[in-house]
């Protein structure tokens, strides 16, 4: 229990000291999940608007294969990333892998069918005569969409936030196709299993700690502009 | 008479199989508000979303002021402006809400305030324009949702149900506005309802939708008078409405100028009002001529000639041409013993309660 409160206290001590191995850490962490977070909400959130607007042949299996796809196992998904963008795969040519560029490919994977998928739930919530209303007084169909996510924009911002935490918490996949090195690949989730496995607790709760506090703050701040948006 | 603004044309909505609407030819004439009436299920807003190029039909074209209307077209839907049932207003202020069509269209920040004000002004909801739409009454609520429609003044308004979701009293208040508003701006307008009181205060013209069908397009007085199969008449009942002009009110009493005659009953109405004075055949008694002057506690008499007296059931209707058609419902025996027949004088009376007054400014 002392060891624990020891290492604690070495890890709060290692954030305050603004570390450059863990700050550069951290940074690479956000750019990484957040360009996850912003490409994954450009692809779902338009999957997500017409998979509940559009009445079309598949709909249904689409929807079951986004909603299948929000509880990806990031293991599965970091083998796949790594078999396409292998030196001998079908995207080989493109020579990202254990590149920071891969795992992004790989958040990007994890993090849009969550994001779709929360995006359609929320706007088919939506009163249906809500569109026939903006119809009805000259709306085009982009003025129907926008004014659709204003109504929505709390399970918009829901589906934000789980995204990105679906991004910033994985590890397996960017282990896999990140190759966690030193300097170039390593973010919190990856370091703080390597420190663990070297028995360097000390920093794996600095790490942790981290992790803890970024996520933490992150989504206080979009709930916090969430919440905002239910007062206005 | 004013020209056609808009036509459907042999307009027919199939939906899965079963033919929801058919409509061979209806118009909608430019300056009049059209009431389509008919029970609930009759395809009355397959009607009206079909009129608002927002339901495509199977069969059939839409004209709008001669040229026709390709579905799905936003320069079409842009001339007109659709109210549904229960008002859906958007998570902004009540000014946003009323100026989101102006601006929809383009129209700039200062340009649609102003007009949105115009109209809030208008419709009894200037006071509100700061606060959040959700947080209004159902009535306020459906206030603002007219006023968002008419700040368009749009060539075509069309309202589905548009008092249906609201209480008795907040009814009435806003029906009256309503219309001294149409009437005032000259509003092309369709109203779509079930129910007959709001057919008969709002519309020029009735048009009368039974199982998707379009049975009968005419005056409130002759669809009433004269309805054109028994299935309308079975719908619009067996109530007459008597088109008259309020010439004095007296103690809750309205003097009302009907044809040859002046009618009493009693009615909240002002003076030059156009009213309908509504009446059950059985109602009407019929008497000799002498009895005219002679007293009775019927209020209101009327001599007039026969024209028809046809056979209903049990009973005989007996129509009186007393400057407007007056039915009285008499059973056999009266029929003989007054000898009643087509030609013959005879003094029609009902009382005053008889009656009632629906108001059309």
């Amino acid at each position: 229990m002392d060891s624990i409160l020891a290492g604690l206290r070495q890890a709060i001590a290692l954030v305050l000291q603004r570390d450059p191995l863990v700050i550069d850490i951290t940074l690479r962490t956000l750019l990484v999940s957040g360009s996850a977070t912003a490409i994954s909400l450009a692809f779902g959130l338009p999957a997500g608007t017409l998979l509940a607007l559009k009445r079309f042949p598949g709909r249904r299996l689409l929807l079951s294969a986004v909603n299948a796809g929000m509880g990806l196992p990031p293991v599965v998904v970091g083998l796949f990333i790594a078999l396409m963008l292998w030196r001998s795969g079908p995207l080989g040519f493109l020579r990202i892998i254990y590149t920071p560029a891969a795992m992004i490919a790989a958040q990007v994977v994890i993090a849009s069918p969550i994001i779709a998928g929360f995006s359609a739930a929320g706007i088919q919530q939506l009163d249906p005569r809500l569109r026939l209303q903006l119809l009805g007084l000259g709306a085009t169909g982009w003025q129907v969409v926008l004014a659709l996510w204003w109504e929505a924009r709390l399970s918009l911002l829901a589906a934000t936030i789980a995204g990105f935490g679906g991004a910033i918490s994985e590890v397996g996949a960017s282990m896999m196709v990140g190759g966690n090195i030193a300097g170039q690949t390593r973010v919190l989730t990856t370091a703080t299993v390597l420190a663990t496995s070297r028995g360097d607790f000390d920093l794996a709760m600095a790490l942790g700690l981290l992790l803890l506090l970024l996520s933490f703050t992150i989504t206080a701040a979009m709930t916090w502009l969430q919440q905002g948006a239910v007062r206005r | 008479m004013s020209e056609p603004r808009l036509s459907l044309r042999g307009v027919r909505v199939r939906l899965g199989g079963a033919l929801a609407l058919d409509v061979p030819a209806l118009d909608v004439l430019s300056g009049e508000l059209l009431a389509v009436i008919g029970p609930n299920g009759a395809g009355k807003s397959t009607l009206l979303q079909v009129m608002a190029g927002l339901t495509a039909p199977t069969e059939g074209k839409l004209l709008f002021r001669q040229s026709e209307v390709r579905p799905g077209d936003v320069a079409y839907r842009r001339r007109l402006a659709l109210v549904l049932q229960s008002p859906v207003l958007l998570d902004l202020s009540v000014s946003s809400n009323i100026s989101l069509g102006l601006r929809m269209r383009g129209m700039r920040g200062h340009q649609a305030g102003d007009r949105a004000h115009l109209w809030a002004e208008r419709l009894g909801v200037a006071h509100l324009m700061e606060r959040r739409a959700r947080s209004l009454s159902g009535g306020e609520a459906q206030r603002v949702s007219l006023a968002r429609a008419l700040a368009l003044e749009p060539e075509l308004l069309l309202l589905d149900e548009p008092f249906a979701a609201l209480d008795a009293p907040t009814r009435s208040a806003l029906l009256d506005d309503l219309r001294r508003l149409l009437r005032a701006a000259g509003t092309t307008t369709v109203v779509v309802t079930h129910d007959q009181d709001e057919a008969l205060a709002l519309g020029d013209r009735l048009a009368v939708l039974l199982d998707g069908r379009l049975r009968q397009v005419d005056t409130p007085e002759r669809v009433f008078g004269s309805p054109a199969d028994e299935e309308v008449a079975a719908f619009v009942g067996v109530e007459m409405a008597l088109p008259g002009r309020v010439i004095a009110v007296e103690q809750g009493v309205a003097r009302i100028a009907a044809g040859r005659e002046t009618l009493s009953v009693p009615a909240e109405a002002e003076v030059g009002e156009e009213v309908l004075v509504c009446l059950r055949p059985e109602d009407v008694t019929l008497m000799p001529v002498e009895a005219y002057h002679g007293p009775s506690s019927a209020r209101n008499r009327c001599r007039g000639r026969i024209t028809r007296v046809a056979s209903r059931g049990r009973l005989y209707h007996v129509s009186v041409d007393c400057g407007f058609a007056l039915v009285a419902a008499v059973t056999p025996q009266a029929l003989g013993e007054l000898g009643l027949a087509e030609g013959n004088e005879v003094v029609a009376a009902f009382k005053a309660t008889a009656a009632r007054v629906i108001r059309r400014g």
